[in-house]
């Protein structure tokens, strides 16, 4: 008989503890909640205020405000289909850029990469994430914008047969500005944030799921297409619409290059706006109560946007678990 | 973090303390065009008279709104506040220093001085009507000179501005077409061409396209050496955008006749008068809830009339003619306190 097996756990000397809901740990909780509750209720106060903000411009042009695409200041008419449709056509063609080239790189660094290139390529990725938008709008308008007219436009818009399909969609003036250009731009900055997160997920993946893969005797594509990203498909589609909503509410970069013309962009080289560029030139000069109130409300249209946006990634991921 | 916060609040309650112990200090709000002087001759008042001028460029429409809700001393703004509207907000306004706009364009070969414009046509140009640079109604005005066979691409500023609001009204002025299908505005719906963020964006896409024209205000044109082209001004001769045409259109314009100094400097008459120039607007309450703070507001526009000028000359701004000057001065009488009177003087 050992006496060992007799100690009870009541028997152990415990270090005092706290009693829940006293002192610090309750303070502590208080200030938890606080925190998240705080984030909530500004989060309702925007949507609040931008329903307030925008209700003149509901009111004055009822569904009218989603399907026209007449913006015009002077008759104080505004309708927000063309800010719409180059928010959403801009921010679907860069995904589109970025997402193939950013799971390169991102695959290319973890399963790939000799050690010595992965952390300056990393950094390099990350730098890219850190650059301010305002000059990828600089770079976009003074840099970008004149090569991308010559050596790219320029070619596209001579060769393409007069009259055609292709004509009508490359149609435009030649000097770099307009909605691919806008998309391009785009897709480079929200290509580090996508390859970045995807690298880390990549990351994550236990070495042995990977060895044994291996193990079984399949070569390095099959590993990566068939047991690396179906593992972090999940996270994967997060990140790519966290991208998909940067690049719905880019605003500077976007101003610079996309032209800025109201209306339904009619080619990928003509010029267009999105819902935040619009914000972004008029707000501060919008002294008509109609103007300023359609503004808004196309900031409301934004939040939605962004938020239908998430709530599908949600629901994706959603689903993806519990598959 | 608890001593994060602390830090912070203690700095924010700190700044609030400032801005009330010292009563010499005013704010303003407004437009960005005039920026750079209001900033200028702020630096140099504080440096003579040790009183601040704290100045937010936050853009026409927002100086009116602020002023408005009277957030700050004085709002600023490009577009003059029509007389009507300045009664029903309570306002006094007064001119400070004279702008203009420029049409610039980019035509290979061309110089500055050599293309030649009239009001009429440059909105038809900015209508998309005339389409190319070689159309006969261009050549009509351009004898002698090789107009290329481009296509014309229209620039205009994507943000609402006052430069905007000055090329719109000076067209629709000049074309009834453009008053009735587009009309004038910080922001108008623009018939053709696309738009460029700020003088600069404007700039950069007229040198990025050949045969582009585009339009700017006269300090970023003159700075930036743009090329430009002549206007036809109403005494019908072609001038150029040089800081002695500006005044001569701020110095035939009958100040007098206008109430509330609601003018619009555009197609002066005299012969070196530059058809599209403008003034930037200060707004202050009529009606000072504090005497003294109005006071200051005022004092500070008139050491600014008084010792500014060559600051606003050497930023390409032009300064107000002496008599409009004057004018002004005697209009400040309705600038009361709670008392009823005058505030300044």
């Amino acid at each position: 008989m050992t006496t060992a097996a007799d100690v009870s756990a009541a028997d152990v000397p415990t270090p005092p503890r706290i009693a829940r809901g006293t002192g610090l740990d309750r303070a502590f909780e208080i200030l938890c909640f606080s925190a998240a509750t705080f984030l909530l209720t500004a989060l309702g106060g925007i949507v609040i205020s931008l329903a307030i903000g925008g209700w003149p411009a509901f009111e004055a042009f009822g569904f009218g405000f989603f399907t026209s695409s007449n913006w015009d200041p002077v008759q104080e008419i505004y309708g927000a289909a063309g800010a719409v449709t180059g928010t959403l056509v801009t921010a679907t063609l860069a995904l589109l850029f970025a997402l193939p080239l950013a799971f390169g790189i991102a695959i290319f660094l973890v399963e790939l990469c000799p050690p010595i290139l992965r952390r300056t390529i990393g950094t390099a990725v990350e730098l890219l994430a850190g650059i301010p938008s305002i000059v990828y709008g600089m770079w976009g308008l003074f840099v970008f914008a004149p090569w991308f007219a010559k050596h790219v436009q320029m070619p596209i818009m001579m060769s393409v047969e007069p009259g055609s399909f292709w004509e009508k969609i490359t149609a435009g003036v030649p000097n770099g500005a307009g909605i691919l250009s806008a998309s391009i731009i785009l897709a480079i900055m929200i290509l580090p944030f996508i390859a970045a997160t995807t690298r880390e997920l990549l990351l994550t993946i236990p070495p042995q799921v990977r060895e044994s893969a291996y193990g079984l005797g399949s070569t390095t594509f099959e590993v990566i297409t068939k047991v690396s990203l179906p593992y972090i498909r999940t996270g994967a589609i997060g990140a790519v619409m966290l991208g998909l909503g940067r690049a719905l509410g880019e605003t500077m970069a976007v101003t610079f290059i996309i032209g800025n013309s109201h209306g339904f962009p009619t080619s990928i080289f003509a010029s267009g706006s999105t819902i935040a560029s619009t914000i972004a030139n008029e707000f501060a000069e919008a002294t008509d109560r109609l103007h300023s109130a359609s503004l808004i409300a196309l900031g409301l249209v934004l939040f939605v946007i962004t938020f239908a946006v998430l709530a599908l990634a949600r629901l994706l991921i959603g689903r993806q678990v519990h598959a | 973090m608890f001593k994060r916060y602390l830090t912070a609040i203690v700095a924010a309650a700190s700044l609030a303390g400032v801005g009330s112990a010292q009563a010499a200090d005013i704010s303003g709000a407004g437009a960005t065009f005039p920026a750079p002087v209001y900033a200028k001759w702020a630096e140099t008042y504080r440096a003579q008279t040790g009183n601040r001028l704290n100045y937010q460029a936050i853009g026409s429409g927002g100086g009116v709104r602020q002023i408005t809700a009277g957030t700050v001393d004085f709002g600023a703004t490009d577009k003059p506040l029509k007389p009507d509207d300045l009664a029903a907000g309570g306002f006094v306004m007064f001119p400070t220093v004279i702008g203009g706009v420029v049409p610039v364009v980019n035509l290979p070969g061309i110089k500055s001085g050599q293309v030649k414009l009239t009001g009429a046509l440059t909105a038809d140009i900015f209508r998309g009507v005339v389409k190319k640079w070689n159309d006969p109604l261009i050549a009509k005005f351009n004898p002698g000179v090789q107009l290329p066979n481009l296509p014309i691409t229209v620039v205009h500023r994507s943000d609402g501005s006052g430069t905007t609001f000055l090329f719109t009204s000076y067209l629709a002025m000049k074309a009834p077409r453009w008053a009735s299908e587009v009309g004038a505005n910080d922001a108008v719906k623009w018939p053709t061409g696309l738009g460029g963020k700020g003088n600069d964006g404007v700039a950069a896409y007229v040198k990025q396209t050949p045969g582009a024209i585009g339009y700017v205000e006269y300090a970023f044109a003159k700075q930036n050496n743009l090329t430009y082209a002549l206007l036809q001004n109403k005494a019908g001769k072609y001038v150029a955008p040089a800081a002695a045409n500006f005044q001569a259109a701020a110095a035939n314009a009958n100040w007098k006749a206008a109430p509330g100094f609601y003018l619009l400097l555009l197609d002066q008459p005299g012969g070196e008068a530059w058809p599209i120039t403008g003034a930037t607007f200060i707004l202050v309450k009529a009606r000072q809830d504090d005497a003294a703070n109005g006071r200051e507001v005022l004092a500070f526009f008139d050491w600014a009339y008084k010792n500014g000028d060559g600051a606003a000359a050497q930023l390409d701004y032009l300064p107000m003619p002496a008599a409009v000057k004057d004018l002004v001065r005697k209009s400040w009488s309705k600038v009361t306190g709670p008392d009823g009177k005058p505030v300044y003087r």
